[in-house]
């Protein structure tokens, strides 16, 4: 395939997959906006009303970049892990694999997908919260990378679960046991600096803590994380998800016998 | 000439251990119409789904059109449209975006895709349903789509694994003459059925394929030229009394009205119709009793097997 061709197929798959989840905006885009509004009306307007500021700033300001996050993370991975899955499930995948296409083209294409929607979430949600908070951008460089890190991170992540994935249940298992409690303990409600010196540490092995705090520094201008390192460890993952999912592509695990 | 499609000895051995394919070789010429044959589980899709990409093979080389599927496999992958045995289409999706994302997957431009799709979508019939969802489609519809989408980005060489599975008679005689004509425009067809009188009638050469290996490889003329006799069934304008003694042909009156006659291909079919009006009895039609590619289908199979039980024996 020539360069132009390759461009064609990627654009293919991305509108494809845009196209998807905009048609089901009501399973897709809707839901994580009424979540996390009510999010914003319960623990910031009701509860955060008797919490002391937190790092200086309001509390309902504090939480905001954190359930954005959280946002773009679950449908980032969730667009991605249920698009190819089905596409696994139903073999439609097989229009892919008989064609030309680069396997890295295939693999950006559905990251992209991903991306998408996360960000099409996360705009959203923000939008939400200025009725909530007096959100104002901080470094917006940061803010937007590490947003649009993020969301490749988790489309990755997504991908590779529905490479594995064998019925609808496994694609739901990393989300629901693995991706909620790490998001839920990754500083999104509080800082790590309130936690005992044991718990601070092992917060600190979880990677979904350096996203958010990288994001709220974007905004607030606070972090309980070195900036540099949180980009770092957020590319690496990117680096370590991506050539795993190029390997199982290559390899057709669970799509060619 | 370099063949459209070229397999030599290949071999898939599943991971239980199952043997697929035994090495085989195959070699299908630019603008034929090939029918690969062979009975369930004798390793036809494998070897289509190798060919394709869909089934990693064990060993061996295919090439399409001289380009090797492994070191040039985006060439040779674009050179084929598939048409798959089982429904692979996303049932959510409108036909045409379907077929408008399929001519992506091989860089067609967009503006380019949709004229490409709206002839295919207005060839097969399908141009009303453009824009409805696959899961409302008929069985008949979803072949068609399935034939439409292969063909999307101009294919030299389409496979079709059992195409017309499921199909009533009507739009599978359609399907045929959209085939033929495919197939004289110069593309390429390779195709499997269970329906021997589809490969019959449309092909030109055929393998047969029976547990992992090809047991005949050959013109569809040379195959039926090996039949020895054929057997008719003969329907009378008015009814016997009892069986004709009819010399040199081998005779059997089914009722009043029907007799049976096994005829050798040395003695062709004109002396027995001679007997027949010189005792005054006259034919009204005349039919092969089994198609005869079945005929021969079974007795090669069987061939086959009898062989492959021999070596078991021996080497046991």
């Amino acid at each position: 395939m020539t360069r132009d061709q390759k461009l064609v197929a990627y654009m293919t798959i991305c509108r494809k997959e845009v196209i998807r989840f905009m048609r089901i905006w009501l399973q897709t885009v809707l839901p994580p906006v009424i979540t996390t509004s009510l999010y914003f009306i319960i623990f910031g307007g009701l509860i955060g009303r008797q919490i002391h500021d937190m790092d200086g700033v309001r509390y309902m300001d504090f939480i905001v970049p954190g359930l954005i996050m959280m946002s773009v993370i679950s449908n980032s991975y969730s667009n991605v892990v249920s698009s190819f899955y089905s596409a696994k499930f139903q073999r439609s995948v097989e229009e892919i694999l008989v064609s030309p296409t680069p396997n890295w083209v295939v693999l950006s294409g559905f990251v992209t997908g991903g991306v998408a929607r996360g960000l099409v979430v996360g705009v959203a949600v923000t939008v939400v919260s200025l009725f909530f908070s007096h959100l104002h951008v901080y470094n917006a460089w940061v803010s937007v990378s590490v947003v649009l890190l993020t969301s490749v991170l988790f489309s990755l992540g997504g991908f590779i679960n529905s490479v594995f994935a064998r019925n609808f249940d496994d694609i739901t298992i990393v989300p629901t046991f693995v991706l909620t409690p790490l998001t839920y303990l990754g500083g999104i409600f509080y800082s790590i600096q309130m936690l005992p010196a044991f718990w601070r540490r092992v917060s600190l092995v979880n990677p979904i803590l350096y996203m958010i705090n990288a994001f709220r520094y974007g905004f607030l201008g606070i972090t309980d994380i070195n900036l540099y390192l949180s980009y770092g460890i957020i590319i690496c993952f990117i680096l370590v998800l991506a050539a795993v999912s190029l390997y199982l592509l290559e390899r057709g695990y669970g799509m060619r016998t | 000439m370099t063949p459209a499609l070229s397999i030599r000895n290949l071999t898939k051995i599943y991971q239980s251990g199952y043997a697929a394919l035994k090495g085989i070789d195959l070699d299908v010429q630019p603008g034929d119409f090939f029918a690969l044959l062979g009975p369930n589980g004798a390793g036809k899709s494998t070897t289509i789904g190798i060919v394709t990409s869909l089934v990693t093979k064990t060993g061996g080389k295919v090439s399409v059109f001289g380009r090797d599927i492994d070191t040039d496999f985006s060439q040779a992958k674009s050179f084929i449209g598939l048409v798959p045995q089982e429904m692979n289409l996303n049932i959510f999706e409108p036909l045409i975006q379907i077929l408008v994302n399929q001519a992506g997957y091989y860089g067609i431009p967009r503006r380019r895709a949709l004229e490409r799709a709206e002839y295919f979508l207005g060839r097969l019939d399908l141009w009303e349903r453009r824009n409805d969802a696959v899961r409302t489609l008929s069985g008949g519809m979803k072949r068609r789509m399935m034939i439409a989408r292969a063909l999307i980005h101009d294919p030299k060489l389409v496979i079709l694994d059992e195409p017309t599975a499921g199909v009533d008679i009507e739009i599978r005689h359609s399907m045929w003459e959209f085939l033929r004509e495919l197939n004289a425009a110069g593309t390429t067809i390779i195709l499997t059925t269970h329906y021997l009188e589809e490969a019959e009638s449309l092909c030109r050469h055929i393998a047969i394929i029976d547990n992992g290996a090809i047991v005949e490889n050959t013109t569809m003329k040379k195959l039926l030229a090996k039949l020895g006799t054929e057997t008719f069934v003969l329907d009378l304008r008015t009814p016997l009394a009892h069986l004709p003694q009819l010399t040199g042909h081998d005779i059997r009156m089914l009722d009043d009205h029907t007799l049976e006659v096994e005829i050798s291909r040395d003695h062709g079919i004109s002396r027995l119709f001679a007997d027949l009006s010189a005792r005054g009895i006259e034919v009204l039609s005349m039919r092969n009793k089994t198609n005869r590619l079945e005929q021969l289908f079974l007795r090669l199979v069987e061939d086959s097997r009898k062989r492959q039980g021999g070596v078991r024996r021996k080497r046991a």
